[in-house]
């Protein structure tokens, strides 16, 4: 395989790679904290898709500035739905916890089908196909703006986690809750701020996909495997390893495409999952599960 | 619920049994088929998940290994339906029994067990919908031959006390299971797997078996639904509908209930034909349905509708019993 066309497929995997980082950020991030796997976090995804596109489209706000509406508007559903759904109904039983997010994302996904049925839809922005000259080849630059929106939001969230008060509380609900809750903290607030952060990373990669992407009610199952993968290989719960991880399985994806085709693309991703989960579940870099 | 023996199991299928001779409406007929249908994956589901507490989000992976190799074997390789239809099981279980042992080996659980079989359900589904033996994209039909040696009965009667004969099977495993030292070892590794293993219960043996005998149960759903349909294609033998669905039965009907799996089936399929008469064509509210009751069982009737009867049971006997008493005085 010569050079000219790896390099482009590895530097297009990394762009994808940060928007499946993003995706994988709000996942791993309500692991750490309340240890389960948010199984809807796909179809909030698939529902930030369909604000950012009706945005667009009724009100003709651009995807980008949709950014300032949609990251409050998620956080507030992801709070609401973890502190009046999701934590009453499940009553601290972890097994309980995922049907409830089965089901959840059960009635988004079809909420969604019904209301505006399995048509596939795309948005049309003057700076779709623009592209930017690099090292002898073009990039795409809504991917750009995507890779370096990702990579701000990640460095955001650990500033958040490291200096804010709100942040340290998180921390310390994710590594001794009952000690938290002893010295004043109330759980359940932050469960709810965890649940609506990683809602708010779906919020910012929905809008940072929308220009190059499409969008139906399903698109969101796509992406929540890859991200599932993404977590599991960087170790659930650690947000540098959920940054690598998506980096990585951006390039794997972009590789297995060009060697396998489209469609088993997927399948190097899915079998990679599996791997890891079987001989490292623990991942690559995270804690002992 | 009722933690008797094998009378009301015979009692209930009795009962449904004769419900041909009562009305031979073929929409009726169609619905149960389906019901028990979904009854034979959901006491699948049930056997692991209810008893084992191993919480699958994968089970069409047995599903559609069943109604491929019952398919394909008829199609591709000239064999008649029913060794087909035996091997088609045989084959669910063995894919169960090979994830089975490649998950528990590993020690996964919770979370990590329901992502794993999630993902290999998704593998299998995107291998049929590309592999040549599949038919990939168009899907696999099994050629039209209404007769007994075909497994295809010109009357639905036929095609219903077949699965009802198979779900009787299902109820007898189950409660085979209950009452023995296996199922006492599995509700043990259900309510905490440290301390059963501590006991000297063999865990990963015991799962591994509870989930080839669920894997075994929803591959014969598969097989049926391939002969009762005569059409596949990756997105109905390996769709993520058959996972949820699985899961849905026995936690609505009473999860680690023998009963439970019937009683869901039945209420799911119930609510599924009262949305669609509401929205007619347009897909996606059934399933909205679904999600929505899955969630207020898990909240507010964690016992499902088995419980759920119980405690109306208990409520209501003593004043009834006190009204009968009244009226006699």
């Amino acid at each position: 395989m010569h050079l000219s066309i790896l390099f482009p497929a590895i530097i297009n995997g990394l762009l994808m790679g940060a928007v499946y980082a993003l995706i994988a950020l709000g996942l791993t991030l309500v692991y750490g904290v309340l240890h389960i796997i948010n199984f809807a976090h796909g179809a909030m995804l698939t529902a930030a898709l369909f604000a950012a596109f009706f945005l667009h489209k009724l009100l003709g706000i651009d995807p980008y500035l949709a950014i300032f509406v949609l990251v409050p508007a998620f956080f507030a559903l992801g709070y609401g739905v973890q502190r009046f759904v999701i934590g009453p109904a499940a009553r601290g039983n972890d097994g309980n916890i995922l049907l409830v997010t089965l089901g959840l994302a059960v009635v988004i996904e079809n909420a969604l089908l019904f209301a505006f049925r399995a048509d596939t839809r795309t948005i049309d922005v003057s700076y779709g196909f623009a592209v930017v000259p690099f090292a002898g080849m073009f990039l795409s630059v809504p991917r750009l703006v995507g890779f370096a929106g990702a990579v701000v939001v990640a460095l955001l969230l650990w500033l958040l986690l490291t200096y804010t008060d709100t942040g340290k509380a998180i921390r310390a609900v994710a590594k001794e809750k009952l000690g938290a809750q002893l010295s004043g903290i109330n759980v359940a607030h932050i469960y709810a701020v965890t649940f609506g952060l990683g809602t708010a990373c779906v919020a910012i990669a929905a809008c940072l996909l929308i220009p190059t992407y499409y969008v139906n009610p399903h698109v969101g199952n796509a992406f929540v495997l890859i991200a599932f993968t993404t977590v599991v290989l960087g170790g659930m719960g650690s947000i540098p390893g959920a940054l690598i991880g998506g980096l990585f399985v951006g390039v794997v994806e972009s590789l297995c495409g060009l060697y396998l085709g489209e469609s088993l693309g997927q399948i190097g991703i899915f079998l990679m999952f599996i791997l890891v989960l079987l001989f490292r579940p623990s991942g690559l870099m995270g804690e002992r599960a | 619920m009722s933690r008797g023996g094998f009378l009301p199991i015979a009692a209930v299928v009795a009962a449904l049994a004769c419900i041909p001779f009562v009305t031979n409406s073929n929409v009726v007929l169609n619905f149960l088929v389906t019901a028990l249908l979904l009854t034979l994956a959901g006491q699948g589901w049930n056997v692991l998940g209810g008893y084992g507490g191993q919480y699958s989000f994968g089970h069409a992976a047995f599903f559609g290994t069943g109604a491929y190799a019952t398919a394909i074997l008829q199609v591709r390789y000239g064999f008649n339906a029913w060794p087909a239809f035996a091997i088609g099981i045989a084959a669910g279980a063995a894919v169960g029994a090979i994830i089975g042992v490649l998950t528990f080996r590993s020690g996964l659980r919770g979370s990590y067990f329901a992502l794993v079989t999630l993902a290999f359900a998704e593998v299998l589904r995107i291998v049929a919908s590309v592999a040549p033996i599949t038919g990939a994209g168009v899907g696999t039909l099994i050629k039209l031959d209404l007769t007994a040696r075909a497994m295809q009965f010109q009357s639905r009667a036929a095609f219903f006390w077949m699965i009802l004969a198979l779900v009787a099977i299902s109820l007898v495993i189950t409660r085979l299971i209950e009452q023995s030292r296996f199922g006492a070892w599995l509700v043990a590794v259900r309510e905490n797997e440290d301390a059963a293993r501590a006991l000297g219960v063999d865990a990963t043996r015991v799962k591994l078996g509870a989930m080839t005998i669920s894997a075994a149960m929803a591959a014969a759903a598969g097989c049926f639904y391939a002969q009762y349909f005569l059409f596949l294609d990756a997105a109905i033998a390996y769709g993520p509908w058959i996972s949820v669905e699985a899961l849905l039965a026995p936690i609505i009907g009473g999860v680690g209930t023998v009963f439970g799996p019937l009683l869901g089936a039945l209420m799911v399929k119930t609510l599924g034909e009262a949305a669609k008469s509401i929205t007619g064509d347009v897909p996606g509210l059934d399933l909205v349905v679904y999600g929505l009751v899955l969630i207020l069982v898990v909240g507010f009737a964690p016992r499902g509708v088995a419980g759920v009867i119980a405690r109306c049971r208990a409520w209501l006997l003593p004043p009834a019993k006190i009204a009968r008493e009244a009226a006699h005085g």
